[in-house]
């Protein structure tokens, strides 16, 4: 279970998003993605399970392996099982037009996964997960755009952990979020990294210094410095990642 | 300074209220026009009579809308059946399949075939669809049919209201956020069942509000339709018979009524009944839409 990225470019029209990107995501942790504004965070992650497709005129370059398989010049790999390893949490919650309890079997129902008493368990248990049955019990059937905007988080994290990934990308979770909310996220990754590997990209310093394990600093599309995130707040190597941190641009 | 852009702005507003308010006032203009000229027929005769009765004979002062009705329905029916699905999937194909180079080719097409006037989809019915109706297909069903048919206007009919369908459910679908297609693929779904889950699920009311325009649209199309309908007073049994839809029967009589007071009042009645059937079918569909969204939001 491990994901590697070697030498990858990707291009938008003519222009160069990311560069020359090599890293090894550390397994059972939660990694957090840091730089500034359109420095490529996002673009990495949109990579790692291919919803970069649907970009208009991109070009990829380079490899990613997810569990020892390319999954970017390998033709015979399905893309939709890729995808169900690697679950999205994405930075606005994004509940499908449907009932809490559909929302959550959303994922098993098409990849055929459960289906029943099973299928009802399996969205009981991550409702649980993620600290939201308690609040929706006895209102499974209704919409679920009818949530608060932190509890439609917590919603579509538990869809995502419902189709069982090995993987959780995490973009700007709780930036929409207020104080609250982002905390109960927050908590939620944490004793999730025990079973998944997390990575995260934000923009928030203190949450990664909060959370993080593993940070990668990424500036105009190139990892500047990667490391253990005690090293990289108390230690940086690189003036660009002490500028950063420093607060001297963002 | 400061007070001039509050007039301003008040004006602005005041001058927007207004015309809106003509635009409504249009509308309600109309129908109070059509009920009063249609006054004179309704006085002699019952409404059910009207409605119900299927002899037209004006010169006897006898004025049965049936098979005017009946027609209207048969082929905005049909019409509607045949452009439905073609446009839908089209739809689908242009926002959730086609590469932006298909794009780019297939809406300026879409755009001239919308902008074609009716004359030219008459002709094209009279001149392809018509005898195809005529040589190839009714022979498999009835012994004759001369092509001008009920089928042959739904057909002309259902080719003019594609590119508006089509056109309609691009702009609806392009009200999805790509997000939530993401939310759905990144579970592990196709692009289809990305599409019948989603996508439709959330655009399922402008689908329906789509539908209803372009039936509305369909219901008042009178060249193209009148010039391969066949134009037969008769109630059609099967779509291989002739017709006479409501514009068509307006249209084609427009410059006999002025002699008969009588005549001139039941078409402006075969006018409001048409106003009216689309009237009522766009606020009954309002109603249904209202009550979907709101089960569903």
């Amino acid at each position: 279970m491990s994901i590697e990225v070697k030498n990858l470019n990707v291009y938008i029209k003519d222009n160069h998003i990311l560069k020359n990107i090599n890293l090894t995501l550390p397994e059972k942790k939660i990694t957090c993605i840091i730089g500034p504004s359109g420095c490529g965070k996002s673009t990495l992650l949109k990579t790692l399970n291919r919803l970069i497709d649907s970009v208009e005129n991109v070009r990829v370059e380079g490899n990613v392996f997810v569990d020892g398989e390319d999954i970017i010049n390998s033709n015979g790999y399905q893309v939709t099982e890729l995808r169900r390893k690697i679950g999205l949490v994405n930075q606005r919650p994004c509940p499908l037009p449907m009932s809490i309890y559909a929302n959550v079997a959303y994922g098993c129902r098409i990849n055929n996964m459960y289906r029943g008493r099973k299928l009802h368990r399996v969205v009981c248990k991550n409702l649980e997960a993620v600290g939201l049955w308690n609040e929706v019990n006895g209102r499974l059937r209704t919409p679920a755009v009818r949530l608060s905007i932190g509890q439609q988080q917590r919603l579509c994290l538990a869809r995502s952990l419902a189709v069982e990934p090995e993987y959780i990308l995490a973009d700007e979770a709780t930036s929409a979020l207020d104080p609250i909310s982002a905390k109960k996220v927050e908590d939620l990754f944490m004793t999730l990294k025990d079973k998944y590997s997390i990575i995260m990209v934000t923009h928030t310093l203190r949450q990664a210094v909060r959370i993080a394990d593993y940070v990668v600093f990424m500036y105009l599309g190139e990892i500047i410095e990667e490391g253990p995130a005690d090293q990289i707040f108390n230690n940086p190597q690189q003036e660009l990642t002490k500028n950063y941190l420093s607060g001297a641009f963002s | 300074m400061q007070t001039r852009r509050i007039f301003k702005d008040r004006l602005a507003k005041e001058t927007m209220l207004v015309l809106t308010i003509v635009s409504i006032l249009f509308v309600i203009v109309m129908g109070i026009g059509l009920y009063m000229k249609s006054a004179p027929i309704l006085g002699e005769k019952s409404l059910w009579d009207l409605l119900s009765s299927s002899q037209w004979r004006p010169m006897k002062g006898e004025f049965g809308f049936l098979p005017f009705i009946v027609g209207t329905l048969w082929v905005t029916f049909i019409a509607i059946i045949l452009a439905f699905p073609v446009s839908l999937l089209t739809a689908i194909f242009l926002t959730e399949y086609a590469k932006p180079i298909v794009k780019k080719c297939v809406f300026p097409a879409l755009d001239i075939l919308a902008a074609l006037p009716s004359v030219i989809y008459g002709i094209w019915g009279t001149l392809v669809i018509v005898p195809v109706i005529s040589e190839k297909l009714a022979p498999h069903f009835v012994e004759y049919s001369s092509g001008y048919t009920v089928l042959a206007a739904g057909m002309v009919l259902g080719v003019m209201i594609l590119p508006l369908l089509v056109s309609l459910f691009i702009e609806v679908f392009s009200i999805v956020p790509l997000e939530l297609r993401e939310a759905s693929w990144a579970l592990g779904a196709t692009r289809w069942q990305t599409t019948r889950k989603v996508v439709l699920r959330k655009t399922f009311a402008g689908i329906i509000a789509s539908t209803v325009l372009a039936i509305s649209r369909a219901f008042g199309e009178t060249i193209a339709v009148l010039m391969v309908c066949g134009c037969m007073i008769t109630i059609p049994n099967n779509i291989f018979e002739s017709c006479y839809p409501i514009p068509a029967l307006i249209a084609n009589n427009y410059g006999e009524m002025l002699s008969m007071p009588l005549y001139e009042s039941a078409l402006m009645f075969a006018a409001l009944i048409l106003f009216v059937v689309v009237l009522v079918f766009n606020i009954l569909s309002r109603i249904v839409l209202y009550r979907m969204e709101k089960k569903l939001n």
